[in-house]
């Protein structure tokens, strides 16, 4: 199949499915259907994937308008790579689904929303056009709105108020940063942006790039605009906040990583040294909110502010080990996370609760799902040899290697106090007998469920361990994103065609 | 004329920060509406201001002439503003859901997904919230 | 809450109206001003009149189908209109035109997956303005 193709059907096919899913909505089909469409969509995902590793980055032209003027979607090795992690959250959440969410909430077209949440956050990944990416990111926010308060439950809505409040100042901080910016470069094509950008007045485009870097944070919940984030993850059902946790903020850290290394380039030093803080501080207030915690998913909520430090201090120290080690955690945290957060939803399904205070005994009621948390859990605080150790690994080794021992530092005591939330999650859920005096056990689920909830959470955990022992294949896939995104000559040929850089 | 544009979306601004800074969020949702005009005449402006003529291309020729409207940016608006429109019509009806389901307005009295230190310990409480 | 003697005898003939205006926006859209996105919008306007006169569930009825089941299906309808173009292996969303009937000095009728996409428009457009509005004249 040819570029032109490959490249929007990981967006049209959710979509599609989005449709089926809600017309079958109100019998069992709608659900296979989502499942269905998700594999799929996860298929074309890694056809596009291997597609872009043996040629190099693709483009396609929407309506065959060339760019600058029309619609372009891109895919380098980071798009590619994101759409494939996207499929496969995907997949695993719409099998997990089957179980947890209800006849009510599939009538009210629960299926057809996380398609449309799927497509949103695969548009985002595969454009190349700064307009296009706004408007993917109002899909997604529009059906992570509808995701997030239903079911209706009180709790919902009070979450949900803060979430769409915050999130639409974001939004229409990023709409004036296109406005402003269209106004002194007079395009939106991000190739071409990234070759009109050097002849622009630089104190201008630092101003720019600071609305940007305010709207995107919002987006990836960095410090200190990551209020909404803690007051509404932990509030749905626990599909919806898996998928959220594993893909929503990475959508923003997404969007900075590329608009960073491709467009707002002038004056690295300034902006990239206020990233800098702004991972710091973003790892350690992430933590120290853990800390203080005391659910569940309200613990691992605060762990994906921490985590997203890492990320950005990946983007923020610009040298091509920083840059693979932020590609390499996005793509092992994304995995991570979401697993947990599918893992705190059997607690609550067998144990009754998510509040650390009135659960217990897991441990010995159900010795393999406390196996399946550990991994994850392990992972998220970098122990050998699992996937974060190796993310970590390296992004430590990029700032002793640029003498930054402060900020090296930050990132190693971080992993230390990860390990504190995770023994804290361990001892209370898991070691600790269950307050009620019963034994929570898996065996209370039917086993049609049992299998729906728990091969998603085996799969992801496997993926977890596969990245851990064999990591080099994604190290490489990795450098190849970051020698991409530090060198954007081939992406910026591959939207305007050859002979248009020569000019 | 783009000065006058630059003031206006300044005031526009500052009445929304105004607005935003209220602990009513109906108040701050009407803040969001201001700030999203703003928005969206700083890129009408951003575009350029030509009151010449409008970007039509007469039959025959294949370049409008010269001094017309950038059509490009009104395209943006528009777009911008259908997003807008749904997804404050959304806001608005959750809000009004809020404001029936836990009684109030005031943000800082919302604490239900995010309780008082101790407030979370209480089984009950959390039950009801769930 | 009951509506005028006025709103309702003038609704029967506003409605109507309403509606094929709608459908002549439509229409008009595709070389003029006009197109799906106003034409669906006018179409919603229409329901809405007729909400206010006989009261939503009355609307409801008059729509058959749920508003947010018509959205999705114009969904449907905008996105195959544009993997259409696959056909003759053009990319997404190419305009793809067929002109019956061609006089000596006409084009002929032009029939394009356009005039299909701005049907798919209209029908999402009006769904879900209609889903929103209902659900807020409901709950007030």
């Amino acid at each position: 199949m040819s570029a032109t193709w490959l490249l929007p059907l990981p967006i049209v096919l959710p979509f599609a499915t989005a449709v089926l899913a809600f017309l079958f909505r109100r019998g069992p089909e709608g659900r296979w259907i989502s499942v269905f469409g998700s594999a799929v969509t996860l298929f074309l995902g890694v056809l596009l994937l291997i597609e872009v590793l043996s040629y190099g980055p693709q483009a396609a032209q929407m309506g065959e308008w060339p760019a600058p003027f029309g619609i372009t979607l891109v895919a380098d090795t980071l798009s590619a790579v994101m759409v494939v992690i996207t499929g496969i959250t995907g997949l695993a959440v719409a099998v997990y689904a089957v179980a947890e969410i209800d006849g009510d909430m599939e009538e009210l077209g629960y299926h057809a929303l996380f398609q449309v949440l799927i497509a949103g956050v695969s548009g985002a990944f595969l454009t190349g056009d700064l307009f296009n990416l706004y408007v993917w990111f109002e899909v997604m926010l529009i059906s992570s709105f509808g995701l997030l308060v239903l079911g209706g439950k009180r709790v919902q809505l009070d979450a949900g108020i803060k979430y769409v409040t915050l999130n639409l100042v974001s939004t229409i901080l990023f709409l004036s940063g296109i406005g402003l910016l269209y106004g002194t470069t007079g395009t939106l094509n991000l190739a071409d942006l990234s070759r009109i950008a050097p002849t622009v007045d630089p104190g201008l485009m630092t101003v720019i790039a600071m609305m940007f870097m305010v709207g995107f944070g919002v987006k990836a919940a960095v410090f200190p605009l990551f209020f909404w984030l803690p007051a509404s993850y932990h509030t749905p059902s626990f599909a919806v906040s898996a998928v959220f946790a594993g893909l929503l903020t990475k959508v923003g850290v997404y969007a900075m990583m590329r608009m960073f290394t491709l467009v707002f380039t002038q004056d690295i030093a300034f902006t990239h040294t206020i990233l800098l803080w702004v991972a710091c501080l973003t790892m350690v207030t992430g933590v120290l909110g853990a800390a203080a915690q005391t659910d569940f998913r309200r613990i691992l909520s605060f762990h994906i502010i921490s985590q997203i430090g890492y990320m950005v201090l990946g983007l923020a120290l610009m040298t091509p080990l920083a840059l693979m080690g932020g590609v390499f955690y996005l793509v092992h945290h994304i995995i991570v996370k979401a697993n947990l957060f599918l893992v705190s939803g059997v607690a609550n399904r067998i144990a009754g609760a998510t509040e650390l205070g009135h659960i217990g005994g897991l441990y010995k009621g159900a010795p393999l799902l406390a196996f399946l948390f550990l991994i994850p859990a392990f992972s998220l605080a970098g122990f050998p040899p699992l996937s974060g150790f190796w993310a970590k690994y390296v992004l430590v080794k990029a700032s002793m290697d640029l003498q930054l021992w402060v900020v090296a530092f930050t990132a190693l005591a971080v992993g230390l106090m990860t390990i504190y939330s995770m023994t804290k999650i361990w001892g209370q859920a898991f070691w600790k007998p269950h307050p009620g005096g019963t034994v929570p056990s898996l065996s209370t689920l039917r086993p049609g469920e049992r299998m729906a909830l728990l091969t998603p959470i085996g799969a992801l955990a496997l993926m977890t361990v596969l990245i851990g022992l064999f990591p080099e294949p994604f190290v490489l896939v990795a450098e190849r994103a970051a020698g991409e995104l530090l060198d954007p000559s081939a992406y910026i040929a591959a939207v305007l065609g050859e002979e248009e850089i020569l000019q | 004329m783009e000065v006058f544009v630059a003031i206006m979306v300044g005031a526009l601004v500052t009445a929304s920060v105004y607005l935003m800074l209220a602990r009513n969020v109906l108040r701050f949702l009407f803040g969001l509406v201001l700030l999203s005009n703003a928005a969206n005449l700083l890129i009408f402006s951003a575009g350029g201001l030509t009151p010449e003529a409008p970007p039509l291309i007469a039959p025959g020729a294949d370049l409008p002439p010269a001094g017309v409207a950038n059509a490009l940016p009104q395209a943006l608006v528009l777009t911008a503003i259908v997003i807008g429109f749904g997804l404050f019509a959304f806001a608005l009806v959750l809000i009004y859901r809020g404001y029936q389901n836990l009684g109030t307005l005031d943000s800082d009295e919302m604490r239900l997904a995010e309780p008082r230190e101790g407030e979370a310990a209480d089984p009950l409480r959390s039950a009801e919230a769930r | 809450m009951k509506s005028s003697l006025i709103v309702r005898a003038a609704t029967r003939l506003l409605v109507g109206l309403l509606l094929m205006f709608s459908i002549w926006m439509l229409l008009r859209g595709h070389n003029e001003p006009g197109g799906g996105f106003i034409g669906g919008l006018i179409a919603a306007t229409g329901f809405i009149l007729y909400a206010i006169a006989h009261g939503c569930r009355a609307a409801r009825e008059a729509l058959r189908l749920e508003p947010q089941t018509i959205a999705m299906v114009g969904l449907g309808v905008a996105l195959a209109a544009g993997a259409f173009a696959a056909i003759p292996g053009d990319a997404l969303f190419t305009g793809q035109w067929l002109f019956l009937w061609p006089g000596p000095d006409t084009k002929g009728i032009p029939i394009s997956n356009i005039l299909v996409f701005d049907i798919g428009v209209y029908l999402v457009v009006m769904g879900s303005v209609l889903t929103l509005v209902l659900a807020l004249e409901e709950e007030v």
